[in-house]
C-alpha cells in the first residue's frame, strides 16, 4: 500500500514537474525576459525563439548526459583504476585489462559471445524471414504471426523457465517430462541427456532461447519490407518462369537487404547485452559463460569494478561499430 | 498477389503444412509450462504435459494410512480411503521391493497379525488382534490408473501462501510500482525532445539527433557501477526512485527516436498555420502535436512497459536483493536456484509474472507493430 503511494506520487510529481516546468519556463522567456512587445519586439521574438528549443530539451540532455554518456567515460575511468581498502582508488593503467585477458573464464566468455553473434542473429534473422514469407501468403497468416511473435512479450527469465522445462533430463529408465528429451528417447536415442551441461552444446541450448524470443521481431519487419517489394518486379520474374525459390532468392531478398542488415544488428546488440538467460538457466556453468553475465559476476559478485567496468568497456568495444553505422545512417537520412 | 499464374497447389498445402509446424515450434513450449501450472506436483514430475489428458497408469509414491480406529468383536479396524481424487487401483503392496505384490481385494497377512486389503478404488481396511494407537501404520505402495486432473491449487499457494523470500503476490506488486511510474514519466520529457528535435530550427540539431542515435545502442552494463555511485553521492541509494530514475534514462534514446521520427511526418501546413495564427509552441505542441503523435505515444509506452516489467538487470543493481525489494523477474531467478525441481510452483510462478506482458502484448499488437517498424534499431 505505502509503496502505491509512493509510485503515484511519483507519477503526480513526474508528468505535474514536467508539465510545469515547461510551462513555466515557456511563459518566463514570453512575458518576463523577452516580451513581445515594447519597442525591441522583434529582436525579442527571435531571442526567445533561439532560446526556446533548449528550454524543450532541458530535461532529456541531463537524463541522457548524465544517464547515459557519462557512465560511459566514468566506466572508462573505473577500468583503469582499482578500489582499494578505505574507499581509495589508485590507478593502475591497463592492469585490469591485462588481469582479465589472463582470465580462462574471460576467455570463455569472448568464445562464447562470438558463438552467439555469430549464430543468433543469422539463425534469428533467417527464422523470421522464413516465418515472413510463409505467413504473408495464408489466409490465417496474421494469427500465426501474432502466436511467432508472443515471446517477444515474455522477460527472458520467463523464457529460461519455459526453455527449463522442455530441456528437463529425469534418470535413465523414469518417464521423462523435457519434451526434449523425449522426442531424443522416440527417435532412438539411447538415453536421456542433460542437455544444459554438455559443453559447446550447451550454448546452442541457451541461443535457441533468444532465437524462439527474437525471430518474432525479425518476421514483422522483414513481412512489411517484403510486402513493400514492387509487385512488377514480381510479376515480371514470373513472366519470365521464375520459380517460387528463384523469386525468392533472387527477387525478393536482394531488395530488402536494407532491412535485414538492420535487423541483423539490431538483434546483435541484443546478443552482446545478453545476460538473464545465462543467469537463469546455467548462470555460466559448464562453460556457457558470456561477457555481460561474467561482468555481473566480476562487479556484484566477486566486488571487482575494476575488471568488471574493463569487461563492460569490451562489450562498449563491440557496439561501437554498430554505433557509428548507425549514425552515419542516421546522418544520410536527415540530409 | 493470391492468383497469379504460377502457383500450384501442392506448394500451397506445403505452406501450410511448414507454417502450422514454425507455429506449433513456437508456442509449444509455452504452452507445455502453461499445461504445467494447472498439475499437481507429482504429475509434472512423473509424466510428460503431453500426456495430461490421458489416463495414467503409474506406480504412485508410497502412502502412509491412516484413520480413526473402530473395535468390533476384539479387532481393532481402520477404514479409509488411500486416495480423495477417483483412481483404480490395478495392484498395490506393502514393501518397495514388491510394490505390486497383491491384486485390488485380495488381503495381505502383515506382522503381528494384522491384515490389510485394498479395494479397486483404493479403500483400505486394516485390521489388528490390539489396538493401533500411537503405533505407525504401514506404507502402500499403489499402482493406480489416474483420470487427467487439473487444478487450480497451484495458483493459490503461490499467489496467497508463499514461502519465505518467495512471495509472488509481493513481487507482483513491486513489479508494478516499477514499471508504470517507469512507464509514463520518460514519455513527457521524449515527447518535448521530440518535438524540438523535429519542429525546431537551432544550430545543433543534427548533431543531437545524430547523438540519441548513437546513445541508442549504448550497453546499460555501463551505467551500472557509476549510476550506483552516483546515486549513492545524491542520498536515493537503492530504491524505487532510483530504479524509476534509471529506466527513464536508459527509455529515453528511443523515446525520443520513435517520437521525433513520427513527429517529423506529420503535415508542415497544421503546424505553419498554428504559428501564422499566433499559437506559441507551448500551445501548438499540447494542442497539435500531442494529440496527433497518440499512435506513437501509445507503441513507446507499450515498449518501455514491456522492457521495465521484463527486465531484471537494473532491478536487481538499483532495486537491491533483498526478499521484500524482489521484482517477478528477480524471484522467478531465486525460484530457479532453490527449487529448481519443484516445477509446479516454478510454472506457475513463471505464468504470474509473463501474464500481464501477454495480455498488453495481445491487447496492443497493432501498437507494438508500428512502432517496431518506427524504430527498429534498438
Amino acid at each position: 500500500m505505502e509503496q502505491a503511494i509512493q509510485a503515484l506520487w511519483m507519477i503526480a510529481i513526474g508528468v505535474g514537474g514536467c508539465v510545469g516546468y515547461f510551462f513555466a519556463s515557456n511563459l518566463l522567456i514570453d512575458k518576463v525576459f523577452f516580451p513581445a512587445t515594447g519597442p525591441h519586439a522583434g529582436r525579442n521574438i527571435t531571442r526567445a525563439n533561439l532560446i526556446r528549443p533548449w528550454l524543450f530539451l532541458l530535461p532529456a540532455l541531463v537524463a541522457l548526459g548524465l544517464y547515459l554518456a557519462y557512465p560511459v567515460f566514468a566506466t572508462f575511468w573505473l577500468s583503469l583504476h582499482q578500489q582499494r581498502a578505505g574507499n581509495v582508488s589508485e590507478f593502475v593503467g591497463l592492469a585490469n585489462y591485462h588481469h582479465m585477458l589472463a582470465e580462462p573464464k574471460f576467455r570463455e566468455s569472448m568464445r562464447n559471445n562470438m558463438l552467439w553473434l555469430v549464430v543468433v542473429p543469422a539463425l534469428a534473422t533467417l527464422s523470421g524471414l522464413l516465418a515472413a514469407q510463409l505467413t504473408d501468403r495464408i489466409w490465417w497468416g496474421n494469427i500465426a504471426k501474432s502466436l511467432i511473435f508472443m515471446p517477444m512479450a515474455i522477460s527472458f527469465v520467463g523464457a529460461s523457465v519455459i526453455w527449463k522445462l522442455v530441456y528437463d533430463a529425469r534418470p535413465a529408465g523414469q518417464e521423462q517430462i523435457g519434451i526434449l528429451n523425449a522426442v531424443y528417447l522416440w527417435f532412438g536415442g539411447t538415453e536421456p541427456q542433460t542437455w544444459l551441461t554438455i559443453p559447446l552444446w550447451n550454448n546452442l541450448f541457451l541461443m535457441i532461447v533468444l532465437i524462439w524470443i527474437q525471430a518474432g521481431f525479425a518476421m514483422v519487419i522483414l513481412s512489411a519490407a517484403l510486402r513493400a517489394i514492387p509487385e512488377e518486379t514480381i510479376e515480371a520474374a514470373i513472366l519470365d518462369g521464375a520459380n517460387p525459390f528463384q523469386i525468392f532468392f533472387r527477387i525478393k531478398v536482394p531488395q530488402i537487404r536494407g532491412t535485414i542488415i538492420v535487423v541483423w544488428t539490431t538483434i546483435t546488440i541484443t546478443v552482446l547485452k545478453v545476460f538473464d538467460i545465462v543467469l537463469a538457466m546455467t548462470n555460466g556453468q559448464w562453460e556457457t559463460q558470456v561477457l555481460a553475465n561474467y561482468m555481473f559476476d566480476k562487479l556484484f559478485r566477486a566486488g571487482d569494478w575494476g575488471v568488471g567496468s574493463a569487461s563492460a568497456m569490451v562489450i562498449m568495444l563491440l557496439v561501437t561499430p554498430i554505433l557509428i553505422w548507425n549514425v552515419i545512417n542516421a546522418r544520410r537520412e536527415m540530409r | 498477389m493470391d492468383n497469379i499464374a504460377g502457383r500450384k497447389p501442392a506448394l500451397t498445402w506445403a505452406v501450410h503444412i511448414s507454417v502450422v509446424a514454425l507455429v506449433l515450434l513456437w508456442v509449444l513450449p509455452t504452452f507445455g509450462l502453461l499445461v504445467s501450472s494447472f498439475r499437481t506436483g507429482d504429475q509434472i514430475s512423473s509424466s510428460g504435459w503431453w500426456r495430461a489428458l490421458t489416463t495414467q497408469e503409474q506406480q504412485l509414491p508410497p502412502i502412509r494410512l491412516a484413520g480413526d480406529e473402530a473395535e468390533a468383536d476384539g479387532t481393532f479396524v481402520i477404514e479409509g480411503a488411500l486416495f480423495s481424487n477417483a483412481r483404480q487401483v490395478s495392484a498395490w503392496g506393502t514393501s518397495s521391493r514388491a510394490p505390486d505384490a497383491f491384486a485390488p481385494g485380495e488381503v495381505a497377512e502383515l506382522a503381528d497379525g494384522q491384515t490389510l486389503t485394498v479395494g479397486p478404488t483404493g479403500s483400505f481396511r486394516l485390521t489388528s488382534p490390539v489396538s493401533l494407537e500411537g503405533s505407525r501404520l504401514p506404507r502402500v505402495f499403489a499402482t493406480a490408473a489416474t483420470p487427467p486432473e487439473f487444478t487450480l491449487r497451484n495458483y493459490r499457494t503461490v499467489l496467497f501462501t508463499p514461502s519465505a523470500g518467495q512471495s509472488i503476490g509481493q513481487a507482483f506488486l513491486n513489479t508494478l510500482t516499477v514499471a508504470i511510474p517507469a512507464t509514463i514519466i520518460p514519455i513527457l520529457i521524449a515527447a518535448f525532445a521530440a518535438y524540438a528535435l523535429a519542429w525546431m530550427d537551432f544550430p545543433g540539431r543534427a548533431l543531437l539527433v545524430a547523438t540519441v542515435v548513437g546513445l541508442l545502442v549504448v550497453p546499460l552494463q555501463l551505467a551500472l557501477i557509476p549510476l550506483l555511485q552516483f546515486h549513492n553521492a545524491i542520498g536515493i541509494g537503492k530504491g524505487y526512485l532510483g530504479i524509476w530514475l534509471a529506466h527513464t534514462g536508459f527509455g529515453l534514446p528511443l523515446a525520443i527516436y520513435l517520437l521525433r521520427n513520427y513527429m517529423v511526418g506529420l503535415p508542415r501546413d497544421i503546424i505553419e498555420n498554428a504559428r501564422v495564427d499566433g499559437a506559441t509552441e507551448f500551445q501548438i505542441f499540447l494542442k497539435i502535436i500531442l494529440p496527433l503523435s497518440f499512435p506513437a505515444l501509445a507503441s513507446f509506452a507499450i515498449f518501455q512497459f514491456l522492457w521495465t516489467w521484463n527486465d531484471l538487470l537494473v532491478a536487481l543493481v538499483f532495486l537491491g536483493t533483498g526478499n521484500d525489494q524482489l521484482v517477478l523477474t528477480g524471484t522467478l531467478v531465486n525460484l530457479l536456484g532453490s527449487r529448481g525441481g519443484d516445477w509446479e510452483i516454478l510454472a506457475t510462478s513463471a505464468f504470474v509474472s509473463i501474464a500481464v506482458p501477454l495480455v498488453v502484448f495481445f491487447a496492443m499488437q497493432r501498437y507494438l507493430v508500428r512502432g517496431l517498424l518506427a524504430g527498429s534499431v534498438k
